[in-house]
């Protein structure tokens, strides 16, 4: 079978993502944001870029882009110098952007991102940079006007720009789940791609196998979801080595995805783009990022999901598919803990989250944060279990009616529903006698050697006992009280 | 009217019962409609003015008045004021209402100050004789021939006409200096960052500072002494408190530098000379140690000047594009066209002069050689300059190479218009304090001001310095 083309070729890909910081207020300014408020609503003179307004620090954007930098394995500049961007739109209203150029307050750092099947991939994050967003345009709401919305103007961003290390949509997928997974544990995002809060641009090129030099890099812009992102890097690798092949040169330009098609169209070439002018920012000064600071930042950083997943899977002796569930979210990691906290049975406690707790949210639609239950009452269930006042099956019922009172404990539950296991032997010797005595054939049959009767005797008992018989005691007797016969 | 010299003067009136407020303020309203001519003010807010003379007038008899009551001021038309057009003499922000008040304003007016209203200028701050307001030239109240000087001019002819008794103005280059030289003033640049930007309308960020024009080093202080001081909203300006400026120096010698390039500069007016000579024997009579330093440097200071501000500038009028705010061309037709032909429309020729070289010393391939080169510069005067204040404690200077010169003599040769700055910008590379104050007049009795400059933050002490020369005044 002759070569394929496309195995002939290497792919080089960089992405950049803008994540939106979660702070309480803009980067520059006191105003608040929230994702969806009525239009222009969330401005003051400063984001609205009046005359003789200026800038102020905000140090929870600082914090912010320290936290990412710190879980990206970065160096953090000591001082951050903040510069303009120049450029004219619409909805940028100083006609400049706050950003930083030279210095950003991240560098040299990675992550590592999980393959099928392969080992886990090292990704270079070349440098983490503080800006602020721009307003937002709106083409579509009037036939003759675009629309201008400038909440968002001024609203902190980080923009993680990583190293040319992917070699593919896939590759790509797997970053973006990194980095998402990574905002949301720190809390410095909502990592919420359709609304915008994580936006990611990806430069693609494609050179000959064993070639030192990249070939001619082109932008993609305009992918909404992480699957888009991956679906347009393929689309768009395709489509160079075809050109490639076709004898045609790449041009550096900006392209935009059409998610529709799945195809990818020039927006702007490069030859024309725009001369953004960097020069430091006068108004805002330099601000120094102490060790004291960093090491204050480190103190309030959760555990990340990688030093879990090491925990769970050696500490705990999970096996790595439920760590990987039990870590997809800080929040479920959180609560999975916290079960912990009340029983020693870790095992137990992951399969309740597993099955159980993530069941019952699916089928809710819930989100972990909304579940009824607290983790010291699932600790309770597991404890009923494991002193063997309920069965494994009586457990799912005292979930389910927990679940409508969470105000009363899985014991009192228990109770309410009859579902306390009977571990009196006088009251189970009265089950196995009434058994026994009903089926005189069926011992003959066990006294000739037919030992798996057991059984059957056991669910006699069990029937007797509307379930309540504790199994493990109730077998020995049962089998004691055969032999006696 | 009585010609008050000093804030002191008023609030002795004041008290005796010699005066009233409301009295002052009409006085004011008086001169400015029969100054008219001069053109300084751009719009006068007397109903405003009047009541709030009432409401002070009350206070002063109920005994609650703050330390500026009966302190009539005028802002140059670059500083906010909170529902108030502020346009920096421009078209592009003609009809625009400022929705909040700068620091300094906001902290006049808790002291009870009366803003009588705005003020002429250049447009943006940018200019050395007040030609380039779009609202017309402001003419020299002693010469109406002959210009203000800017940017601030209207400040200064309010002060020198007594349509008001002082004025703010804002000094990036000199703008209040110069000015205050040509109408016998005193003008005044505090360190960088000891009065908060927050309000002004930014020409160039790291040059740009609020200061007052005053007759008197007394009420320079006094206004120092209220609107100083650290403000959340700027975060150049100096966190440590500030406010203390008044400072005596009693007979203590002083060690005064004077550059001797400024004096050997081709150009220089003769009698311009003769005054600054005139106050070096006065202080080596005094005992004070004077001497004559050298500071190549001062050659690049123009140069340096121009290309910083104007990157600067370029960038900070970037936000008048005829979107959001301000003047939007008629013959706009989409997103280009709305910012080129509303920016073409809307700024004068010195303002689009300045864009475009600080567009093009920021341009890639050019930043290097021009912005990095200036800031290298800047940094090199700066050093110089510190190496001066370890051997002295003040650098003297003539404020500007000459007297007020004719309306339209150097409007069409902006190189000679930028050499007016030349003595003045110096203080604004390094951030110092300077001081013009009047000290003689030229044989056209034409007013000269001499600059004394002090090290960074040492504002109270050049205060002190200046009262104990006791310039001449009006």
């Amino acid at each position: 079978m002759s070569e394929s083309i496309y195995d002939k070729y290497e792919t080089v890909i960089g992405l950049e993502v803008h994540t939106q910081m979660l702070t309480k207020s803009k980067a520059y300014c006191a105003d608040e944001y929230e994702y969806g408020a009525n239009p222009n609503t969330q401005v003051s003179p400063i984001s609205l870029g009046h005359p003789g307004t200026l800038p102020k620090h905000n140090l929870e954007v600082v914090k912010y882009a320290v936290k990412m930098g710190l879980a990206c394995n970065c160096t953090i500049a000591e001082w951050q110098h903040y510069a303009r961007k120049n450029y004219f739109y619409a909805d940028l209203p100083k006609g400049y952007q706050i950003t930083q150029d030279k210095t950003p307050i991240c560098t040299n750092g990675f992550i590592e991102i999980k393959l099928k099947d392969k080992e886990p991939k090292r990704i270079g994050i070349t440098r983490i940079h503080m800006e602020e967003d721009a307003g937002k345009s709106m083409h579509d709401q009037d036939v003759y006007n675009t629309l201008i919305d400038l909440n968002r103007a001024g609203v902190p961003l980080i923009e993680i720009v990583s190293e040319p290390d992917m070699k593919n949509g896939e590759e790509a997928y797997q970053y973006l789940t990194e980095i998402k997974q990574l905002v949301k544990y720190l809390d410095i995002c909502d990592g919420n791609m359709e609304e915008g809060s994580l936006r990611c641009d990806a430069n693609i090129s494609v050179m000959l196998k064993g070639s030192k030099v990249f070939g001619t890099k082109v932008e993609v812009k305009n992918m909404n979801s992480f699957r888009n992102v991956q679906k347009a890097i393929d689309y768009e690798v395709k489509r160079q080595i075809e050109a490639i092949e076709a004898g045609k040169t790449i041009v550096m330009e900006t392209r935009s995805f059409d998610a529709q098609k799945g195809t990818t169209f020039t927006l702007r070439s490069k030859e024309g783009a725009a001369d953004y002018r960097y020069f430091p920012e006068p108004d805002l000064p330099p601000l120094r990022v102490t060790q004291a600071f960093i090491d204050d930042v480190k103190q309030q950083m959760p555990a990340l999901p990688k030093a879990l997943f090491h925990k769970y899977t050696t500490e705990f002796g999970l096996n790595e598919y439920d760590a990987n569930v039990l870590i997809e979210s800080k929040e479920i990691a959180n609560y999975f803990e916290q079960i912990l906290a009340f029983t020693k049975n870790i095992k137990a406690a992951a399969n309740w989250m597993m099955t159980s707790v993530k069941a019952y949210l699916n089928e809710q639609a819930l989100h972990i944060t909304d579940f009824k239950l607290q983790p010291k009452q699932i600790a309770e269930i597991i404890a009923l279990i494991d002193g063997g006042k309920v069965s494994s099956s009586a457990a799912q019922k005292v979930f389910a009616a927990m679940i409508e009172k969470p105000a009363e404990s899985a014991e009192n539950i228990a109770q309410q529903l009859n579902l306390i296991q009977e571990s009196n032997t006088d009251e189970l010797q009265k089950w196995i006698d009434e058994a026994i005595a009903a089926n005189p054939a069926k011992v003959a049959e066990y006294k000739a050697g037919k030992q798996s009767l057991v059984g059957m005797f056991m669910g006699d008992v069990m029937k007797l006992s509307k379930g309540k018989a504790d199994p493990k005691i109730a077998s020995k007797l049962v089998k004691e009280t055969l032999d006696k016969q | 009217m009585e010609n008050y010299i000093s804030y002191s003067q008023i609030s002795e009136a004041l008290n005796s019962k010699k005066t009233t407020v409301t009295a002052l303020v009409d006085q004011y309203l008086q001169n400015i409609e029969s100054k008219k001519h001069l053109n300084a003010f751009l719009e006068v807010w007397a109903d405003e003015a009047k009541a709030a003379a009432q409401q002070i007038d009350k206070k002063i008899a109920d005994g609650t008045a703050g330390k500026l009551a009966g302190m009539v001021i005028g802002i140059k038309d670059n500083i906010c004021y909170k529902n108030h057009k502020v346009s920096a003499s421009s078209k592009i922000i003609e009809n625009f209402t400022s929705l909040y008040s700068a620091t300094a304003v906001e902290r006049l007016l808790v002291e009870d100050a009366i803003i009588i209203g705005r003020l002429n200028c250049d447009e943006f701050a940018m200019g050395a004789s007040n030609e380039n307001s779009a609202y017309g030239t402001v003419l020299n109240d002693f010469d109406n021939t002959k210009v203000s000087g800017g940017s601030s001019g209207g400040t200064a002819v309010s002060v020198q006409a007594q349509l008001c008794h002082a004025a703010l103005g804002s000094d990036t280059g000199g703008s209040i200096r110069q000015p205050a030289a040509f109408t016998g003033t005193f003008g005044y640049k505090p360190t960088y960052g000891t009065i908060s930007r927050w309000g002004l309308i930014a020409y160039a960020s790291s040059f740009d500072i609020i200061g007052p024009v005053t007759k008197s080093v007394d009420d320079t202080q006094l206004l120092l002494s209220i609107m100083a001081g650290a403000d959340e909203y700027d975060a150049t300006a100096i966190q440590e408190p500030t406010n203390d400026f008044s400072f005596d120096l009693g007979t203590q010698k002083q060690r005064i530098a004077y550059i001797q390039e400024t004096l050997d500069m081709e150009g220089v007016q003769p009698e311009v000379k003769e005054a600054t000579f005139k106050l070096i024997e006065k202080l080596k009579a005094e005992g004070h140690i004077v001497e004559a330093i050298s500071l190549p440097e001062l050659s690049y200071v123009i140069p340096v000047y121009y290309t910083l501000t104007t990157a600067e500038a370029s960038s900070n009028l970037s936000r008048y594009a005829g979107m959001h705010y301000g003047l939007r061309s008629k013959n706009a037709v989409d997103l280009e066209t709305t910012i080129r032909k509303s920016r073409t429309e809307g700024f004068g020729p010195e303002v689009k002069r300045r864009i475009m070289l600080g567009t093009f010393v920021l341009s890639s391939g050019y930043y290097d050689a021009y912005y990095t080169k200036a800031q290298k510069v800047r940094r090199v005067v700066a050093n110089k300059t510190a190496e001066i204040f370890k051997n002295y404690d003040f650098i003297l200077s003539p404020t500007t190479p000459t007297t007020a010169f004719k309306i339209g003599e150097k409007s069409n040769d902006p190189i000679q218009m930028y050499l007016a700055d030349i003595f003045t910008v110096h203080a604004n590379i390094v951030g110092i304090p300077a001081i013009s104050f009047p000290y003689g007049n030229d044989n056209e009795n034409m007013p000269i001001g001499l600059q004394l400059m002090a090290n960074h933050k040492q504002d109270a002490k050049l205060l002190a310095m200046v009262k104990n020369i006791r310039p001449n005044i009006l």
